[in-house]
């Protein structure tokens, strides 16, 4: 693990992990996966069953696909000749991601609540006032704009009807 | 000359106020879908589809065809103004059109761009009304076998056409596949890799992971960079068209090059990007500025914009004629078709001659219809770009979970399309192809089902693939392409190859 193929965005910030690094763990992973899809073919037959080709006939080779380039890409990664050394992503990188990353997942468990409308909302407010240093008042008026123009247009034009939550908080509009 | 009056026929059906209004929708909401970062053609599509539920088919497809046409228009203008390809097929066209907006000339070039994406599409439209009835009538002779094969080839070619490591492109396609088969088995009615999970019996919907894989993919690839944008202006007015349109005939032996390129290229999948990359390099040997290419040259606009244009409306060919999409918005497009209950494919042009040709001369108008909107409202649209990342991002997310959620109105979707989203951004990290992933999820029920049918007939024997000089031939095609990268190798270590200057620039799509 040379240093000098360092890729020029990560000046100063430590990178987190390298390419080649993330390329054999995902490997691993789809290995892993193949092979539980193989072995669940399998369980459900992979073989010649009295009416033709069992369920799993085809997923089992697809399984074995999956593990066979696995295994082709783990090699690469780990005893390629022309294995990528660039920083996959440098701790910066990774805090921008997950920036955005984390909020997301919270987002859709908002949603889960209080629905779609309330919850992007208070989902596009919170990230320009955190994210973008924008003042609360112009980040509401746009979280709740933006959601206004989504509900007229789904709810009242195209009649097609989004989650409102299991509280449902927009009760009183009557939709 | 039948293809002729079935074709005025289609324009008949198209041609009411309802439709004109909804195509002008379609195009500007698809520029506006081209233009936002994480938005592109097949997630702008697919995000889209279902307002078109509850309408006609006929109108659903007009509307949805003019998304797309909007969606290729817009890539164009980030990629002029702002040195961001929306799509990978508009890589090649930053290369002069970039350099143009610098000195000033954005609005040459974006008039070019936009005049050579029409031609472009405007040829291939042309190829499709006249042979896709003939695949089409070609194809109804087809049995299980020669459908696996054509499966087959449509897959390999992935493999043999694509850049970088085989063993990613074939890991992404068989991910796809896996993903397909979750779920109730559409033979034997068995549950399939849902491990004791009701919800997973629905499967995957490749729509969830189309707007996850591209849209959440895109945008966390966008904030990792800690975004600002840097846009050139740019003001089209009527004498800058007038005076562009004046300069382009001189060139029409590069576009006529260019949609025959994008043409070929574009009915094997994943064609557009490589097809792009093929005309520039070609234009730039062939043209007497070949040497100025790179520097703002106008020929570096004109050719890239229509192969990339020609290759994607010639995807829709074998998605029409064969119901095998050929590229992921194509496949998006197949899926809106399969959601009203219509059967893409050969019998298609027999049971549903009002839908298809009201599709195709949709393609004409709304092709013709984005050219005049682009013109008109570039600067509108440029100024979309210009608003802060940390206001589109999340807006963008919640355009995604709306999408996720509409398809089926699961919550749970949304959930797989933020997971989607993180496979999505690790692939692109990793260069792997995400096409190749979409297209297996779509087709692989239907590919899976191609080959136990060819495997009953042959009671297990595979020597049915080369039964008959037709399915051999695509078989044996498909096999060529599947092991290129042994066989280019090979070549090599023979004669030494001609190196691609331009190989380095190519994305992975």
């Amino acid at each position: 693990m040379s240093a000098e193929h360092d890729s020029p965005q990560s000046e100063g910030s430590p990178p987190v992990a390298k390419n080649h690094t993330v390329d054999a763990v995902v490997a691993v992973v789809m290995f892993i996966l193949g092979a539980v899809v193989a072995f669940e073919s399998r369980r459900l037959g992979a073989g010649w069953t009295t009416d033709g080709p069992g369920a799993g006939y085809f997923p089992f080779y697809i399984g074995m696909i999956i593990c066979i380039s696995a295994l082709g890409i783990f090699y690469q990664a780990v005893f390629g000749k022309s294995r990528d050394g660039d920083t996959f992503v440098d701790r910066e990188q990774l805090g921008r991601v997950l920036q955005v990353l984390l909020p997301a997942a919270v987002y859709v468990l908002a949603v889960v609540f209080v629905g779609l409308y309330v919850a992007s909302a208070v989902y596009i407010a919170l990230f320009m006032v955190i994210l973008g240093k924008y003042s609360p008042i112009k980040s509401v008026l746009v979280g709740v704009l933006v959601n206004a123009v989504f509900f007229l247009m789904f709810e009242v034009w195209f009649k097609v009807p989004l989650f409102k939550g299991s509280l449902d908080p927009l009760r009183f509009l009557g939709y | 000359m039948e293809e002729l009056s079935a074709l005025m026929q289609g324009f008949a059906v198209v041609l009411t106020p309802m439709n004109i209004g909804l195509m002008m929708v379609g195009i500007i909401l698809g520029v506006i879908i081209g233009v936002l970062p994480g938005l592109g053609g097949a997630n702008g599509v697919a995000i889209l589809l279902p307002l078109t539920f509850t309408m006609s088919p006929t109108s659903a497809i007009v509307m949805l065809s003019c998304i797309y046409w909007g969606a290729l228009f817009g890539g164009a203008i980030t990629s002029v103004l702002f040195n961001i390809p929306g799509e990978p097929w508009s890589v090649a066209t930053t290369f002069d059109g970039y350099p143009m907006a610098q000195q000033g000339r954005a609005g040459q070039a974006l008039t070019a761009a936009f005049t050579s994406s029409f031609v472009g599409a405007f040829v291939a439209v042309v190829m499709i009304t006249f042979l896709a009835p003939l695949v089409a009538k070609f194809a109804l002779k087809f049995g299980a076998p020669e459908y696996f094969s054509v499966y087959l080839l449509t897959f390999c070619s992935f493999v043999g056409m694509g850049k970088g490591s085989p063993f990613k492109i074939l890991a992404a396609m068989a991910l796809g596949f896996a993903l397909a088969a979750v779920g109730m088995d559409t033979v034997t009615g068995q549950l399939r890799l849902t491990f004791g999970q009701h919800e997973l019996m629905r499967g995957f919907d490749f729509l969830i992971a189309v707007i996850g894989l591209f849209g959440i993919g895109e945008i966390l690839l966008s904030m990792e960079e800690g975004l600002s944008f840097s846009g050139k202006s740019a003001r089209i007015n009527p004498k800058v068209v007038w005076e562009t349109w004046k300069e382009l005939p001189k060139y029409w032996v590069t576009s006529l090059r260019s949609s025959l390129v994008g043409i070929w290229m574009g009915i094997t999948p994943g064609g557009a990007t490589p097809a792009s990359f093929m005309s520039y390099g070609l234009a730039k040997k062939m043209s007497r500025n070949g040497a100025k290419f790179g520097t703002g040259e106008i020929e570096g606009v004109i050719a890239p914009e229509t192969a990339a244009h020609a290759a994607g409306t010639s995807a829709l060919l074998p998605m029409l004629a064969l119901g095998i999409p050929g590229s992921p918005t194509a496949a998006v497009l197949l899926g809106g078709l399969l959601i009203w209950g219509l059967q893409p494919g050969p019998l298609l042009f027999v049971e549903q001659k009002d839908f298809v040709w009201g599709l195709i001369a949709s393609m004409y108008l709304g092709n013709l219809a984005g050219l005049i909107v682009v013109l008109t409202t570039v600067p509108l649209f440029a100024s979309i770009l210009r608003i802060p990342f940390s206001i589109i991002a999340p807006v963008i997310i919640v355009i995604c979970a709306i999408g996720a959620y509409t398809v089926h109105s699961a919550m749970l979707d949304i959930w797989f399309m933020l997971g989607f989203g993180v496979i999505g951004y690790v692939f692109k990290k990793l260069n792997y192809p995400l096409a190749p992933m979409v297209l297996a999820l779509v087709l692989g029920d239907k590919a899976e089902d191609s080959f136990r049918q060819a495997m009953l007939v042959s009671q297990g024997d595979l020597g049915i693939m080369w039964a008959n000089p037709l399915v051999g031939s695509i078989t044996t095609l498909a096999l060529v392409m599947l092991l290129w990268p042994l066989i280019s190798k090979l070549i090599a270590k023979i004669r030494t190859p001609k190196a691609d200057e331009l190989a380095a620039q190519r994305p992975i799509d």
